[in-house]
């Protein structure tokens, strides 16, 4: 098929051209920029925290009124929790993964250290932390029941007398070293800790972007902590979560309703709350995108049956001195091809762009060539699909045209 | 005339009624998508307190030193609370008219009733200037006076919500309230009260709900009453054990606001915190060079990008889309009006000049604009409902559809649909009639 003609019949028609081109260098753009998104959103949703998710909830309890004996209250809850039908195993910590607030600790390799090695977050657990997780110890050993202690809050100097740590966070310290019997120095008064195991994965409690340069930096301490607050995480077997749960709530109740229970949930449904806003504007740009693609395409079926519309007799006399269908069809196609090529080109630029200026608003990388070869494959089938049904009208236009004013 | 080529107009929509439908669906789409993302911009860019917001004033000291930077995202190595030891210096200098150091905490209520539960409820420790300084409205009673202040008294003023919950709306000032075992009485009840953002401690939610419960800050901190916010420590002074010691610390968990009416008064303001700085390192307290900033309403949110990034972006790729939108209805009224190019020819050779085809086509035009501005409506009300049904509770308090955004979303979709229709028109009024009828 030649161009020529085509580039000329498009010179008598510039705006109605320059106009498809143009709304294909915007959805193009938008098209690479939005998808881009949505697949760093939905990833960075779906991060794994390491814990068996499906089949854990947490229970926050809070104390009213400062009661004594804080110690032996929270081993009869835990005891209590443990011996619910359906429950697998329990433990009392300060935070849970997928939350919004927990311990930070900047990790030193030696006392007189300035600046930290590395950002980590702290959970307390006694010897059932792992088994209620579900964490893989891939290296060292648990906690043993002598080793937990009582704390009486987050800033109480006591030192732990062994630590566990992620995987991520072992290598980040010590690089192709055994952590394992190694020390690391905590805050606050930099006090030298000796890492008795290493598990998988553990994420940090804040699954939110500020501290995904940290994510699986997490050390578990061997605490029961004695504060007004803290949070029962409970394992159940498959499929019982909702009603032990329920159960568990009520039994707390009954060892003691001076207490109150404040956000009581599944890490599924914690999940699914952590992540709400970055789904939900995942679903946002999809419906852009496809309304995009929508309206742009009806656009092209509109101006192109107004050309076809326009050109009736031109199509006609075509017809008339011999083309065949076929290759009216191919007219109107190769006539799309070009205008979307033009647009496309200019799409590709303003989408490097539009990236850029929006790696200025967070740490976002830099728009991989993929995403633009296929936003530009998908501008293309766009284009052509559009054009195919006014294409196939034209084609059907009779040689006798030609004969008619 | 103008009813005339309004009947025409219509006339001309019905005669392609898929065309027409295609152009208002465009347009109605695209001011939908734009206007929704807008409604949301507009919410969280907001002034939360328009009348005062250029006299109310964020105090921030550097009491930890350039070394430690803290560990928040400022750019400016200054920390965005204060600590106790500074609150107290400035309440003590009440160096502006109207000042108040405040945290945010919470407690646990007890219901007189024996068959409630107990409950959490928020709290926010404060002066009694926080009220007069924040406008605050109230619905009973007022706000506590000075002397509480001083006298460190048992005296809260609580929300609305709270008091409807508790004491089911009626009139509750001189009430008890028992939270965390301590009684207090209630003096006053706020009416509805919501400041969005929520300027005065974005650290906790940027959209968040104002406290149900406002205490004096002396009884707060006489009662031992913990903060629920950040409580950042500097890594070299750790705060020693126990209530006292983080009293005598250097760990920041405090906001101060000041009111500073006129520019005199800021600038002494400023000279005044200067001064302090420099008496503090005087008795050897800071070992650096005075670092203190006042950030007003405006300038304190912008620190604070209350405004997320993921607002902007889509801000503008829905605007992009709008355009897209404009670009097809822009196609499709120039088809439509080439289409018609005959009967125009028709009516320029029977005496009508450009002036009146250019109105005639305006108008059609116009009508368009105002049905993609009625649909656009429509598709705003239904984005901001899929909103809500999509984001964080935060974000929903953000897509209430104004009169202002009415108004907007009117404005920009009949403002965009003429301009959009503004070339075919001139391309319509430049046809020659000659060759129309020849043809």
């Amino acid at each position: 098929m030649e161009c020529r003609p085509i580039l000329s019949a498009m010179r008598r028609n510039k705006a109605g051209a320059l106009l498809i081109a143009l709304q294909m260098a915007i959805t193009l753009a938008v098209l690479c920029n939005g998808l881009f998104i949505i697949e760093q959103r939905l990833s960075f949703s779906q991060r794994p925290t390491g814990a068996d998710e499906s089949h854990i909830f947490f229970i926050q309890n809070q104390w009213v009124a400062n009661p004594p004996d804080l110690s032996a209250r929270l081993q009869t809850d835990l005891a209590a929790l443990r011996a619910l039908p359906g429950v697998i195993d329990a433990f009392a910590s300060n935070s849970h993964p997928l939350g919004h607030s927990g311990y930070p600790q900047d990790i030193k390799l030696s006392p007189d250290q300035k600046s930290r090695t590395a950002q980590a977050a702290v959970y307390f657990a006694d010897e059932h932390g792992l088994q209620t997780l579900g964490l893989k110890l891939i290296a060292g050993r648990n906690f043993s029941g002598a080793e937990v202690i009582d704390k009486a809050s987050w800033s109480a100097q006591v030192l732990p007398p062994a630590i566990i740590i992620t995987r991520t966070l072992a290598d980040k310290l010590f690089p192709g070293k055994e952590p394992l019997g190694r020390s690391i120095y905590l805050q606050p008064d930099n006090r030298a800790v000796q890492i008795i195991g290493i598990v998988d994965r553990l994420q940090v409690p804040w699954a939110q972007a500020w501290a995904s340069k940290f994510n699986d930096n997490s050390i578990i301490e061997p605490f029961r902590l004695l504060s007004f607050y803290s949070f029962y995480i409970v394992r159940v077997q498959p499929g019982q979560v909702t009603a032990v749960l329920r159960a568990a709530e009520n039994r707390l109740i009954e060892i003691d309703p001076l207490r109150i229970l404040g956000k009581s949930q599944s890490l599924t449904a914690a999940r699914a709350e952590v992540y709400r806003d970055d789904r939900g504007l995942a679903v946002i740009l999809a419906v852009v995108c496809i309304a995009l693609v929508g309206i742009s395409a009806f656009g092209i079926i509109g101006l192109t049956s107004y050309w076809v519309a326009q050109r009736r007799r031109q199509i006609g006399i075509r017809r008339a001195l011999g083309a065949t269908r076929h290759n009216i069809v191919r007219y109107f196609q190769t006539e799309n091809f070009l205008i979307v090529a033009a647009g496309a080109g200019a799409g590709a630029t303003i989408a490097v762009f539009l990236n850029l200026w929006m790696a200025t608003f967070f740490e976002m990388p830099r728009l991989p060539v993929s995403y633009v070869v296929i936003s530009i494959i998908c501008v293309f089938f766009l284009g052509q699909i559009a054009a195919f049904w006014p294409a196939l009208k034209a084609a059907t236009i009779s040689p006798v045209e030609a004969t008619r004013g | 005339m103008f009813g005339y080529y309004f009947g025409l107009a219509l006339r001309s929509l019905r005669r392609n009624v898929v065309l027409t439908a295609l152009m208002i669906t465009a347009i109605g789409v695209g001011i939908g998508a734009s206007m929704t993302t807008l409604t949301v911009f507009r919410a969280m860019a907001g002034d939360p307190i328009p009348r005062k917001s250029r006299q109310l004033f964020a105090v921030q000291i550097d009491n930890w030193g350039p070394s430690e930077s803290p560990s928040t995202s400022s750019a400016d190595s200054l920390p965005e609370q204060i600590s106790y030891i500074d609150a107290i210096g400035l309440m003590n200098a009440r160096a502006a008219p109207r000042q108040s150091a405040m945290y945010y905490a919470g407690a646990a209520l007890l219901p007189m009733n024996p068959h409630l539960r107990p409950f959490l409820v928020s709290m926010r420790a404060a002066y009694t200037d926080f009220f007069a300084m924040f406008d605050v409205p109230f619905r009973f009673g007022g706000p506590w006076s000075a002397s509480d202040d001083e006298d460190r008294a048992r005296v809260v003023v609580i929300s609305r919500e709270l008091n409807d919950k508790v004491f089911g709306g009626a009139n509750s000032v001189g009430k008890i309230l028992t939270l965390d075992t301590q009684d207090y009485r209630v003096v006053g009840v706020l009416n509805h009260w919501e400041p969005m953002p929520k300027f005065y401690d974005p650290s906790i939610a940027k959209f968040g709900e104002v406290e149900q419960v406002l205490l004096p800050f002396t009884r707060a901190i006489e009662g031992h009453v913990g903060s629920w916010g950040d409580n950042i420590c500097p890594d070299i002074l750790p705060a020693a054990p126990g209530w006292d010691g983080k009293l005598r610390s250097e760990c920041v968990w405090i906001q101060f606001w000041a009111q500073l009416p006129t520019t005199a008064d800021v600038e002494r303001y400023r000279s005044f915190l200067n001064n302090y700085a420099v008496e503090q390192r005087r008795l050897g307290r800071f070992h650096w060079a005075p670092n203190t900033r006042l950030r007003d309403v405006h300038e304190w949110l912008t620190h604070w990008r209350v405004v997320s990034a993921e607002a902007r972006i889509l801000l503008v790729l829905s605007f992009s889309f709008l355009l897209v939108c404009l670009l097809n209805a822009m196609g499709l009224m120039l088809a439509k009006f080439m289409g018609r190019a005959g009967d125009i020819g028709l009516r320029r050779a029977l005496g009508a000049n450009r002036a009146a085809i250019f109105s005639q086509c305006l108008i059609e035009v116009g009508v368009v604009g105002l049905a993609g501005a009625t649909l656009g409506l429509v598709m705003t009300a239904l984005g901001l409902l899929g909103l809500r049904s999509l984001l964080s509770d935060e974000v929903t308090r953000l897509t209430h559809l104004g009169f202002a955004d009415i108004a907007i979303a009117m404005a920009v979709s009949m403002f965009a649909t003429t301009l959009a229709g503004l070339y075919p028109t001139c391309r319509a009024v430049q046809l020659q009639p000659s060759w129309q009828l020849k043809a």
